[in-house]
């Protein structure tokens, strides 16, 4: 395959591009630590539904939502190459970098897009497959082309995104939506608040400097800080929820409560943070802890099912 | 007719994508088998 295209031509009429792009870099543009992590909440979507799914069946819906959530990435990378630029955290992406042309990623984006939701749909159900195709658009279009660069609430909302792969994980074992794959939902809807806010934060300079309306340009620091308290409470809160309802344990119940206190903790360290503080220590504990802490909690929820099934079955056995 | 020579990164990366495709192509034919199998199979335990 060799990707030839005359309309990004540099020079003279007639001139062609050869692409130098690798494989690699086109696993790139599926944003592979963010794909870590739809993959192993769906998987935690999958394992908390009630019953049955065969495991190859189980595999192919993972391997879909992993493969839809970088398709919406690559949507992402496409549409935002000229703030990806400027920004140092993402200037060394394929496209601002030059590897792969705008046009390639939204073909990439595209086909990945549709061959993921079909699949899902024909090999598990069609409700898993419209809640990830509902998942691509909400990403590449709600957030990306329209939330992101008009209001500071842009990743509160586009943090839904994030937020419905257990749910799609949920759909593909029971073929519905219930009470307990919502929890799970705003679990990580209420937990994304506070982690972009705190990478804001310390990233406040790159943001302003390509005009996004993030929550600490638009609105300051102080309120940012309060902002981040506020969610962090809210994801406590959420987190011990499983337990309030039933689906899962009192021992769950504990792990996730000191869990959400020590979230809760490590922002108001941020919030106690001196306005125009230049190491920002406080607001990247706090990025880092936030994801030791949602790994955790699904860790958490998982083992806590596992356990339960197995103490369930040992007792029919007895 | 006028030809182009690719240059040997050119070459090397076009390489590693045709690799990539083909593995993916592979996988997913035997991804299809092993769902029809299990489909069917599940189909006559019901």
């Amino acid at each position: 395959m060799t990707v030839i295209d005359n309309h990004e031509a540099i020079g003279s009429e007639g001139a062609v591009r050869l692409s130098e792009a690798t494989a690699r870099d086109f696993f790139e543009l599926l944003k592979p630590r963010v794909m870590s992590l739809v993959v192993f909440t769906a998987l935690a979507g999958m394992v908390m539904a009630p019953g049955h799914i065969h495991p190859v069946i189980g595999f192919i819906a993972i391997l879909c939502i992993a493969v839809g959530a970088g398709a919406s990435g690559a949507l992402n990378m496409w549409y935002d190459a000229d703030i990806d630029a400027v920004m140092t955290r993402t200037a060394s992406r394929p496209i601002p970098a030059g590897k792969i042309l705008p046009g390639e990623a939204l073909a990439f984006g595209l086909t990945l897009s549709a061959f993921s939701v079909c699949i899902l749909g024909v090999v598990v159900n069609w409700l898993s497959a419209g809640l990830l195709a509902f998942t691509i658009f909400f990403y590449a279009v709600i957030y990306t082309i329209w939330l992101k660069r008009s209001t500071p609430q842009n990743i509160v909302i586009g943090g839904a995104a994030g937020a419905f792969p257990p749910m799609i994980g949920w759909a593909a074992v029971t073929g519905g939506v219930s009470v307990e794959s919502i929890v799970l939902f705003l679990i990580t809807f209420l937990w994304t608040p506070p982690h972009f806010w705190a990478l804001a934060l310390f990233k406040m300079r790159d943001y302003g400097a390509v005009g996004v309306p993030m929550m600490p340009n638009v609105c300051g620091e102080a309120v940012t800080k309060t902002q981040i308290v506020i969610y962090a409470v809210l994801t406590a809160i959420i987190g011990v929820v499983p337990t309030a309802l039933g689906f899962a344990s009192t021992v769950y119940g504990v792990f996730a409560a000191v869990l959400g206190l020590i979230f809760i903790w490590y922002s108001l360290g941020v919030h106690r943070m001196p306005e125009g503080d230049a190491r920002m220590l406080p607001a990247k504990k706090l990025f880092a802890f936030s994801i030791l802490y949602l790994f955790a909690i699904f860790s958490a929820l998982m083992i806590d099912h596992l356990v339960a099934t197995l103490w369930l079955a040992a007792g029919k056995a007895v | 007719m006028e030809l182009l020579t690719l240059t040997p990164a050119q070459k090397k990366s076009r390489r590693g994508r045709n690799i990539a495709l083909g593995v993916v192509l592979f996988g997913l034919v035997v991804a299809f088998y092993v769902v029809t199998l299990v489909k069917f199979s599940n189909g006559m335990v019901q």
